[in-house]
């Protein structure tokens, strides 16, 4: 039970794992994706998502700015045109 | 025929330059990896970008599209967009940039459209304008970046898409050299503005939710999209750079030695005729004797 995660900026593939649980600051408000979630497409306010490695773990905080998520068979997708390293 | 000094300084000049020519051949070879690397690298997000706005592009169609799928709704005032180097010193790569960018204003002036060129990159300059004085709208200096920054793509489109929305012009195509190989660019142009349709249709039965709606999303992705499509362009002419400087460099150095061991060659013949000439005048003055 994993969602496989992407997270692409234009100069490279920032992330490309299995975890539990990711939250998204969508533009009409934060989401979280878990496995299995329908699929969804939403634009994002610069902010912070925050990726669950385990269930009830400590967040992983990856600061994001302008970009989109997608949803999909294949797993969550976070295009950001920057992310803070 | 040239004194021995003279031959001398001449091998000498060419040395110091063969040196400088395989300087910048290494330097290039090295700077083709990275350029490469970043290209490969800027590869997924350009592709899944693309994806989702083919299955964007589809289902928001007719009168309700944005400005920049649609268009003004005419085709008669067209922006090339030609993305030459700042740097020389890369064998043809400018001048058949330059080409196709002439190539395809003729071939729309012809039709009896408008043109009007947007270069980036400083040496598109002088050619273009030598045939299209008036008719340059813009100029982007991209010889501050040493690397291509998508900051710096972002500018660029921001740029376009500002003119766009004012009706400067109706269609924009981006004239840029595509990296096949260190031996070959290949300058092509296609069309960025408006974006065209993608051909495939959104093959996904399951129903996508959207947030806010569709045409929220379209709009505030096109305007990416573009800016996507200048950095792809941005990193192929880097690696096109490096690629054409790399085999222009290695060919400048073969001539280079080929030159200097003709100039060897002539060296010591005329080296030799003079020991002759000199020893046939010391046995006549002693046969004189």
């Amino acid at each position: 039970m994993a969602l496989h995660f992407e997270l692409v900026t234009p100069s490279k593939l920032v992330r490309s794992e299995d975890v539990h649980m990711v939250v998204v600051p969508g533009a009409e408000g934060e989401f979280g994706v878990l496995e299995g979630h329908a699929p969804f497409m939403s634009t994002i306010r610069d902010g912070a998502v925050q990726v669950y490695k385990t269930e009830g773990g400590a967040p992983e905080e990856i600061e994001v700015r302008g970009g989109f998520a997608e949803v999909g068979d294949n797993g969550l997708t976070v295009l950001a045109e920057h992310v803070e390293d | 025929m040239a004194s021995l000094k003279e031959l001398k300084d001449r091998i000498k000049s060419v040395k110091s330059t063969q040196k400088i020519t395989k300087a910048k051949q290494m330097v290039a070879a090295a700077k083709l990896r990275k350029a490469q690397a970043a290209a490969e690298a800027a590869r997924p997000y350009a592709d899944r970008l693309a994806g989702v706005m083919g299955s964007l592009a589809s289902k928001v169609s007719g009168d309700s599209a944005p400005l920049l799928l649609r268009g003004t709704g005419s085709r008669q005032r067209h922006l090339l967009v030609v993305v030459n180097t700042d740097k020389g010193l890369c064998g043809g790569l400018n001048a058949n940039i330059v080409k196709e960018a002439k190539k395809q204003a003729k071939a729309l002036m012809a039709e009896g459209k408008d043109v009007s060129f947007y270069l980036v990159g400083k040496k598109g300059r002088a050619p273009i304008k030598r045939d299209y004085a008036g008719q340059i709208d813009a100029q982007y200096d991209t010889s501050e970046m040493k690397n291509p920054d998508f900051a710096e793509a972002e500018k660029i489109a921001d740029e376009l898409v500002a003119k766009f929305e004012n009706g400067e012009f109706d269609v924009a195509h981006l004239v840029y050299p595509i990296f096949k190989s260190a031996l070959a660019q290949d300058p092509t142009t296609t069309q960025i503005l408006p974006v065209p349709a993608p051909e495939t249709a959104a093959e996904s039965d399951s129903v996508v939710e959207y947030e806010p709606d569709e045409e929220a999303i379209l709009e505030d992705l096109l305007p990416r999209y573009i800016k996507t499509q200048l950095f792809g362009a941005l990193l192929e002419r880097e690696a096109s750079e490096q690629g054409a400087s790399m085999t222009a460099m290695d060919n400048a150095t073969r001539n280079a030695g080929d030159l200097i061991d003709k100039l060897t060659i002539q060296y010591n013949r005329s080296r030799q005729a003079a020991i002759t000439t000199e020893l046939i005048e010391i046995i006549a003055g002693a046969e004189a004797l």
